[in-house]
């Protein structure tokens, strides 16, 4: 397994940036530069590189998709929100006609989560395979629904690609294209499901949409041992903590301070956060990764975990 | 694992001082000794300060504990405060909007003060109502 890509980092609904967001990033941005020199292409570089992510880059708003890039010819992905539209234009510009077999792994089907297949782009080009996999029993009827009438102009007979769907029974490992998927329940409004991959000796763990009751510790030793020495733990991390168990307490979601705890008790090495809240904007993002790198080091046990926030078009390596 | 709960009574407030670590391993036992503290002041609808002066590190699990808590004291119409956060621990609940949730006070001295002006003044001249006592 080589990497990851972020396609869509986004929790429940796409967002974009406002013309007032630009104008504001673009103010700061010169404001950086008055009185230095921008006369060359580095001097602008140097400009950039000082500013932080939240004035010189955007998090972006595409809902969930992330590519696990396994080093085999498939394509592994997760998820179908809003980001797999460009994932898929990625994909068909890069094999530039080919056919190709492409692994999605769901982990639920809501609606954030869903909105991308009808946009993808090599789900209309014949000779591709799709396979869809998932736990849920609704997982084909879910995805055909979204596609009838009145939601949507055309149905799955426009597609050109072969469309399979495979169900995985949780709790279980699965071989597939060379890679060890393991599937496992989490606490969601109709269930979902994280997802281990392992293979080369490295391991992702995409874990979305997934709330932590944190008077069950069966429930986190569980979550413990999915995360167990995992490179990358993709981690649902949409509200603050004091959010997540007071006013959004059984919404389905978890916050940074549980993935920070998951992770280290997990001895995994890399936290990504993941499923923003589609309320934060840029700057908002920043200063939650800012905080959660600040808890990861004053509860640091003997070894560090790397924290990161995901943002579109991010490429993590593994 | 047993966790001790040092308490005293002030006037109406009782002041609540744990100490060490509330984390996955020690927030059972950190909720089993709060439990009779709650009740108590729930009975006897007077304040309950958690003095954390003495408290180096709390997890979500402990985090929790201190939820529940509130919302049993708010249902019933009483006050906890979470008094004298220290380094960490005061960092954790500003990271997880705790100290947005809680009532939560840089001192016992401004708890009190919140709570019980009465407490205040006999806590200040140091004439307190009863001995220290410890609740399991």
């Amino acid at each position: 397994m080589k990497g990851v890509r972020i396609w869509g980092c986004r929790g429940s609904l796409p967002v974009a940036l406002t013309a007032a967001g630009v104008r504001d990033k673009l103010l700061t941005t010169l404001r950086a530069a008055r009185g230095r020199s921008i006369a060359t292409d580095g001097d602008l570089d140097a400009i950039l590189a000082g500013l932080p992510f939240a004035v010189a880059g955007t998090y972006g708003g595409h809902s969930s998709c992330v590519q696990i890039d396994t080093g085999g010819a498939d394509y592994f992905v997760c998820d179908m929100g809003s980001g797999l539209r460009p994932f898929g234009q990625a994909a068909t510009a890069q094999r530039q006609g080919k056919p190709q077999t492409f692994h999605i792994f769901m982990s639920h089907l809501h609606w954030d989560h869903i909105m991308g297949l009808p946009f993808f782009v090599p789900a209309f080009i014949p000779g591709n395979r799709i396979v869809i996999y998932g736990s849920h029993r609704e997982l084909e009827s879910a995805l055909r629904r979204q596609q009838e009438p009145p939601s949507f102009p055309v149905d799955f007979r426009i597609f050109g690609a072969t469309m399979e769907f495979v169900h995985l029974e949780p709790g279980r490992a699965h071989e597939i294209a060379g890679v060890r998927v393991t599937t496992m329940l989490q606490r969601h409004g109709g269930d979902s499901y994280g997802y281990r991959f392992e293979s080369g000796g490295r391991t992702a763990v995409y874990s979305t949409d997934s709330e932590h009751p944190l008077s069950d510790p069966a429930h986190t030793e569980r979550f413990v041992a999915f995360f167990g020495d995992a490179d990358l733990v993709v981690f649902d991390a949409m509200y603050s903590l004091a959010d997540a168990i007071s006013v959004k307490a059984d919404w389905g979601h978890s916050s940074n301070i549980v993935g920070v705890e998951l992770c280290q008790m997990a001895n995994a090495k890399h936290l990504c956060l993941f499923h923003h809240e589609p309320v934060f904007d840029d700057a908002a993002i920043d200063a939650m990764l800012a905080e959660t790198r600040r808890l990861e080091k004053i509860t640091r046990g003997a070894t560090a975990l790397h924290v990161s926030a995901a943002f579109d078009g991010m490429d993590i390596a593994l | 694992m047993h966790l001790q709960i040092a308490t005293r009574r002030i006037a109406d407030t009782v002041v609540a001082r744990p100490e060490g670590r509330i984390d996955h391993r020690t927030a059972a036992p950190f909720e089993d000794a709060l439990a009779p503290l709650l009740a108590d002041a729930v009975a006897r609808r007077g304040p309950l300060v958690l003095d954390f002066s003495a408290i180096d590190y709390i997890s979500s699990v402990g985090l929790r504990v201190l939820m529940v808590a509130a919302r049993q004291m708010r249902e019933h119409q009483t006050l906890l405060l979470v008094a004298a956060l220290q380094g960490v621990v005061a960092e954790i609940f500003a990271i997880s909007r705790f100290d947005r949730v809680l009532v939560v006070t840089a001192t016992l001295d401004d708890a009190l003060a919140k709570c019980s002006p009465e407490a205040l003044a006999i806590h200040r001249s140091g004439n307190r109502s009863a001995n220290p006592e410890t609740a399991p």
